[in-house]
């Protein structure tokens, strides 16, 4: 089996900057209290030529970190990798010439310069063809609906046509494996949608195309990946299809509901029966949404006892079939956002 | 890797590397000169800061002729006088290389990792020096359209005599001093970026020292009259490539035979000649451009172990 992405204990620790190690406040202790941050801790995962990987983790979880790495950009501080069959320590350049990398509320390119130019600059940086390149600009442009846009300046856009743009540079390199970093992040509806189609389409229909995702929204992994990589703490938790991580929790049961907005939700920590919970407050209409992963369905009534007891009505509830962020919560205990 | 594969893959990564030069270099040839303001600003405004010098060695020289009845004393004057304005001219029409490297090239780096496209670029499977030397080749043509419009209208304002003793090497000398003074850009550019903001304090602590020192107003020669502390001035002076490229054209483009050469630092009678000053130039180019090399294949290293140089914020 070809390995599109491969990585064996992958690890990458990040230590303060030595001058604030060295430096001191007036009662003499180092002006950092920060030690060494482990970003990624033992990671290892296989991804398949031709596959829609998604990367699912809460903010500070590794995944960036990770894509850096396997965009040659940083080295791991132990454990190995290879993109397309080369290591990323050893051997980058094979790796670049492969590669491309998309993130979300990127800034890249030069505001004097029109869209079309800025792309054709980046795609002179791999070596294409500036005929090929100009061609495949102009194609892109109009699967992204920027046709209209092609002669206006770069610092002229909003940052969804910019969020655009960058798609564009993604892929007119034609890239064997292409890294995307939240890349529908502020966008849209329809300019994420867009994005998802493309995204996915270039993958099926093309040979030997790999895609890396990472995303803070449920649906978008759920509904493109083939596999989702859960990552928190640097470590991943659990890898598989969405199918079959949903079902992994389907002998659980879940529950949803949203009561008058509560004051602490530490009781539920702990509690009889419960495995894994998340709570999310909307102060416009000042309740609180609560979503349980529970054993069996014999602790509801302590949990409606609990939030009777801080005077909160419930407004509804809901027993529901486990989705992608059910699995999340829990794997990881909290919710995404 | 076989051999042939090896043999192979040099034209495709030359290919590249000139794809990439010429990438990098576009937004500075054609970006730059799409804002008509740049005529305003740094065309004709550095005029004024020439201006004043010119106005100074006029006085001087109307001074001088006070009084002075020999024809060939007149003559002889007045072509001091018109050497003295030429090489202003010519100074401050280098100024805007020199202003070009010391803030646009050598601050480039860390700029691009403010907006973000630092990490693009070290992701890239170009060569790290194809990027910087279509920054520099970009930065060259672009400050030569405002060089040369400046140098045109300074000669026409005023009424300077130029007169090319020896056009190769003239245009020799030209091109090395901008092939080193890129080079030090280039070497800086790496340094910035690790230094971060303190080295645009450290830009404009050496700004006009530098103008003061490399001659840009006033043959730099003059400083020899000034014992030990003008002979270390020269001696810091001439480490820039700027110095010894403005003498060095000086002589070549201005009649009249040389106007305060710099002296050979061993010799009290012998002066540095155009082409000595060509051949040091070339030396220093060299010099430049290997230890640009070397402190970006420094930073890159360092950027991939530590993480912090090219993402921003980090």
């Amino acid at each position: 089996m070809d390995f599109a992405i491969e990585t064996r204990d992958l690890v990458r620790v990040f230590k303060p900057p030595r001058k604030l190690i060295k430096r001191k406040n007036p009662n003499g202790a180092p002006a950092s209290s920060e030690g060494p941050v482990t970003a990624l801790d033992r990671v290892t995962t296989q991804i398949q030529q031709g596959e829609l990987f998604g990367l699912l983790g809460p903010n500070g979880a590794g995944k960036t970190t990770l894509i850096k790495i396997l965009c040659t950009l940083l080295l791991p501080t132990s454990g190995q990798a290879w993109v397309a069959g080369h290591d990323i320590s050893k051997d980058p350049f094979p790796i670049r010439e492969r590669i491309n990398m998309v993130s979300g509320g990127e800034t890249s390119g030069y505001g004097l310069l029109t869209t079309r130019e800025n792309i054709w600059m980046f795609s002179q940086f791999y070596g294409v063809p500036s005929r090929v390149a100009k061609a495949r600009i102009d194609e892109l442009f109009k699967t992204f609906g920027l046709w209209e846009k092609r002669d206006a300046k770069v610092r002229t856009l909003s940052s969804g046509q910019r969020q655009k743009m960058n798609m564009v540079r993604g892929f007119v390199t034609d890239p064997e494996i292409l890294f995307l970093d939240e890349p529908t992040l502020g966008l849209d509806v329809n300019a994420s949608r867009v994005i998802r189609d493309y995204v996915e389409d270039w993958v099926r229909k093309q040979r030997g195309k790999t895609v890396l995702l990472t995303t803070h929204y449920m649906m978008e992994a759920d509904q493109m990946c083939d596999r989702i990589a859960i990552i928190d703490h640097g470590r991943i938790l659990a890898c598989d299809t969405p199918e079959n991580l949903k079902r992994g929790i389907r002998k659980d049961t879940t529950f949803r509901l949203e009561v008058d907005s509560l004051k602490s939700t530490s009781m539920f920590t702990g509690m009889r029966g419960v495995k894994n919970f998340s709570a999310k407050n909307d102060i416009s209409k000042n309740t609180t949404s609560l979503t349980f992963i529970l054993e069996d369905e014999s602790p509801v009534s302590d949990i409606l006892s609990s939030i009777q007891a801080q005077g909160s009505k419930i407004h509804y509830l809901q027993k529901s079939e486990p989705t992608l962020e059910d699995v999340f919560i829990r794997m990881v205990g909290r919710n995404l956002e | 890797m076989s051999a042939a594969t090896a043999t192979s893959r040099i034209p495709h990564r030359l290919k590249l590397n000139l794809q990439a030069i010429v990438g990098r270099a576009y937004p500075r040839i054609v970006g730059a000169n799409r804002e008509p303001s740049w005529i305003f600003f740094e065309a004709i405004l550095p005029l004024l800061g020439i201006a004043a010098y010119v106005f100074i060695y006029k006085a001087l020289g109307d001074r001088a002729l006070f009084g002075v009845t020999d024809p060939a004393e007149i003559a002889r004057i007045r072509g001091t006088t018109n050497s003295l304005i030429a090489t202003v001219v010519l100074g401050g029409t280098m100024v805007a290389f020199w202003l070009n490297v010391l803030w646009s090239m050598a601050s480039q780096l860390y700029w691009e990792k403010e907006i973000g496209n630092l990490q693009l670029y070290m992701m890239a499977p170009m060569s790290r020096m194809a990027l910087l030397g279509g920054m520099a080749i970009g930065g060259m043509f672009m400050t030569s359209v405002r060089a040369i419009t400046t140098l045109v209208v300074g000669v026409v304002v005023f009424s300077i005599t130029l007169q090319v003793s020896n056009p190769l090497l003239l245009l020799g000398v030209f091109f090395v001093t901008l092939i080193a003074l890129y080079g030090m850009g280039m070497m800086l550019a790496s340094l910035y970026l690790l230094w971060g903001r303190e080295a645009f304090n450290l830009s404009a602590l050496l700004e006009e020292p530098i103008f003061f020192s490399s001659g840009f107003y006033f043959p730099v020669g003059g400083f020899a009259k000034f014992g030990t502390i003008g002979g270390a001035m020269l001696a810091f002076a001439t480490a820039i490539p700027a110095t010894l490229g403005l003498d060095a054209m000086r002589q070549i483009i201005v009649p009249g035979g040389p106007v305060l050469p710099i002296p050979v630092p061993w010799s009290q009678d012998a002066f540095l000649t155009a082409d000595v000053e060509f051949g040091i130039l070339i030396v220093l180019a060299v010099v430049f451009l290997f230890l640009a090399r070397q402190t970006l294949a420094y930073l890159e290293m360092l950027a991939r172990r530590e993480g912090r140089l090219t993402s921003r914020h980090q």
